[in-house]
């Protein structure tokens, strides 16, 4: 059993009781809701005639389902249309904080609570979403839960869960230039494979997550749950809290020295103990492409897709059913393999670093006539700071559509949508069946370098022959 | 399809049905309701739509079409079933079709969390089990009884002990799978950890 970890000083600060069943009950220190996984929770505070217990916990923003080509309302899809109009009737009848398009503050949820600063260290941080995980990135415990749980959360601020266990994953060396976060999260994934995080929180660790910058970091957090790992985390330093420092809704003045001094005090201690440590070299890392239907299922840029025999029992079933679906031959190269759509976003790779080096791949050049590119920012904040820098230009003048904050095409619950049996190469994290709205669709997962490449040469490129 | 859905609730002891073979590891919650079905409000038409696109690949091959499981409760998985999204969509769609119980190699941590919260018990045996059991069902059907109490399966010719986690058996048997009532009647505790929380001081402007 893991001791002394951060995971483990957060957990035992938040547990409220052991619960007769013998899990815990944790209370959660920030909640964030949206509009797909809200509306059957607050449906059932209403059937059990309960309120929301502390509606200042809870902060909304509506992200899944917003149209990125004209968010002008009521939405065009009636169903879109409702969802957020419950959103808002929630919120208000609650008196929940929600973030709306236009706020200037509306975007991913896990985009915008860093950004707001609502994000914090040492925080319990739940979300009826997958991907909270990304929290982590600041050193709080931050995981993703179903409807009902969301629905403990709004009651009660507080959920059953079992601890986790704890497993370190410590990252030696420095990624070399042209790879990136995506690719090393890309590779761990691949290394330990897409179930071997369950039951655990991943605590990553060492040199090259210490050099990563903090949205870096949320790449990498953002992912765990890709790894099979409910939660992922990296212990807060100088970068967490300057980040932090006059963002929105930090900590200001007085209060500011206060959080500073408690975050301090919050890390893994040098002794500490863990259930499990895998250690890898970082600088040995290519970019990284995945090329099956599981986010573990990925190869070097350099590299071919592995023939059976190469994959151990386990792997084999799934890569059988990945290399029909993806039409791709074991052993063919996954460089040079031709794309018809790009998509630059998501709360992996939406943030304004990834649409930076983005730009940097594609200034000056000029999309394939046979690609259509879409970069969507993870936020407004991010929309309007991409703006000031002529970020969207440079994205404009290359070939791709520039578009209005959302999830849009990561899950394709708006009019973003694959056609047929379309390619994309997608700084997104999910490359299952049909996840980008077409039931034969295929995603190849790369890092936004390696998009912005791809959109370029119309194929599967490696970004360091542009950048170096 | 079963027509009038009556979700469960109460003490869950004993889940006695046919099952239904799904093969393949990895499957995700996007193939269990493809995101396009997430635009609701509630929950309630969603079994129809469960597994859809794999279904209409398969044309009406696929297990959830076939007319011998159309009574099935008991779904039989392989490893990390449930992987992926959040979504709660997912076991609803699956309960709704009528799923009371799910055994599988092993299971996705949020799917998992989530079938315990609707009431559906997700039990794990080891991998030669559930192939024997996925090998019954080629040509038989294989009605279980599943006795919580003791975590065993048992027919008329196969018997397994099924492994569940403590805490889930627990609130099976007591009726407390259903968390809020439980998590609630320790009010008092939550407004302590509410005022002893370090950061809620220095974010106080939040509340
Ligand atoms: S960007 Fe994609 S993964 Fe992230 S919250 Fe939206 S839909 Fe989920």
């Amino acid at each position: 059993m893991s001791q002394d970890t951060l995971f483990d000083k957060v957990w035992d600060l938040h547990k409220v009781s052991n619960l007769p069943g013998g899990s815990d009950q944790i209370f959660i220190g920030l909640h964030l809701i949206h509009e797909v996984t809200s509306p059957q929770a607050f449906g059932a505070l209403k059937d059990k005639n309960l309120k929301v217990k502390f509606p200042n916990r809870t902060v909304a923003t509506v992200d899944h389902i917003v149209p990125t080509d004209n968010q002008s309302r009521p939405f065009k899809d009636n169903l879109a249309e409702q969802m957020i109009s419950t959103l808002e009737k929630n919120c208000l009848q609650h008196k929940i904080r929600f973030f709306n398009i236009g706020s200037g503050n509306q975007g991913i949820v896990h985009v915008v609570a860093p950004e707001l600063g609502l994000t914090q260290p040492g925080m319990t941080i739940a979300c009826g979403d997958s991907h909270t995980s990304t929290h982590g990135a600041f050193g709080s415990i931050a995981f993703g839960i179903g409807t009902s749980q969301v629905r403990d959360v709004l009651a009660t601020q507080t959920i059953a869960m079992n601890k986790l266990k704890v497993r370190q994953i410590w990252c030696e060396n420095q990624l070399s230039n042209g790879v990136y976060a995506k690719d090393l999260v890309l590779h761990i994934i691949n290394k330990l494979g897409v179930k071997a995080g369950v039951g655990f929180a991943y605590e990553f660790a060492g040199p090259a997550i210490n050099a990563l910058s903090m949205e870096e970091r949320m790449t990498i957090c953002n992912m765990s749950i890709e790894g099979g790992a409910r939660c992922g985390y990296i212990n807060p330093d100088e970068k967490t809290y300057s980040y932090l420092k006059n963002k929105l809704c930090a900590p200001k003045n007085e209060h500011w020295n206060k959080a500073l001094a408690w975050w301090k005090s919050l890390k893994s201690d040098e002794n500490s103990i863990y259930d499990d440590v895998v250690k890898l070299d970082a600088s040995k890392i290519e970019p990284t492409v995945t090329w099956g239907i599981t986010p573990g299922q990925s190869v070097g840029i350099n590299q071919q897709i592995p023939l059976l025999d190469d994959l151990s029992p386990n792997d084999k079933l799934v890569a059988e059913e990945a290399y029909e679906y993806m039409s791709f031959k074991p052993g063919q190269s996954i460089k040079n393999t031709p794309v018809e759509v790009c998509f630059i976003g998501s709360c992996t790779n939406g943030r304004i670093s990834d649409l930076r080096v983005a730009t940097e791949v594609l200034k000056g050049k000029k999309v394939s006539k046979n690609v259509k590119a879409f970069v969507v920012p993870g936020s407004e904040q991010v929309a309007s700071e991409a703006k000031q820098e002529g970020l969207d230009k440079i994205f404009k003048d290359s070939g791709f559509q520039w578009r209005e904050p959302g999830c849009s095409m990561c899950l394709a619950m708006n009019s973003d949508k694959l056609i047929g049996n379309q390619v994309s190469a997608s700084s997104s994290n999910r490359n299952f069946k049909g996840r980008q709205g077409s039931p034969s669709g295929r995603t190849l997962l790369m890092s936004p370098a390696m998009v912005a490449a791809a959109a370029i040469n119309g194929k599967v490129s490696d970004v360091r022959e542009f950048i170096n | 399809m079963q027509s009038a859905f009556t979700p469960p609730s109460g003490k869950i002891s004993q889940i006695n049905g046919q099952c239904i073979s799904l093969i393949g590891n990895d499957i995700d919650t996007d193939r269990i309701i493809p995101a396009r079905f997430l635009k609701c409000v509630d929950f309630d038409s969603l079994g129809e739509s469960v597994f859809e696109d794999d279904r209409k690949t398969l044309k009406g091959k696929h297990p959830f079409d076939l007319k011998e499981n159309k009574k099935a409760s008991i779904l039989i998985v392989n490893s990390n079933f449930g992987c992926g999204s959040s979504r709660e969509h997912a076991p609803q769609a699956l309960m709704r079709w009528g799923i009371k119980a799910i055994i599988g190699e092993s299971f996705a941590d949020i799917f998992y969390s989530n079938c315990i919260a609707i009431g559906i018990p997700c039990f794990t045996l080891p991998k030669n089990s559930i192939q024997k059991i996925q090998k019954y069902e080629d040509n038989k059907f294989l009605f279980l009884e599943i006795d919580l109490k003791n975590s065993i399966a048992k027919s008329k010719d196969l018997n397994f002990n099924l492994e569940i986690k403590e805490s889930s058996r627990k609130m099976f048997l007591s009726g407390e799978w259903d968390a809020t009532s439980t998590l609630l009647a320790n009010e008092n505790l939550i407004e302590n950890k509410l005022n002893d929380l370090p950061y809620l001081k220095f974010n106080n402007h939040l509340l």
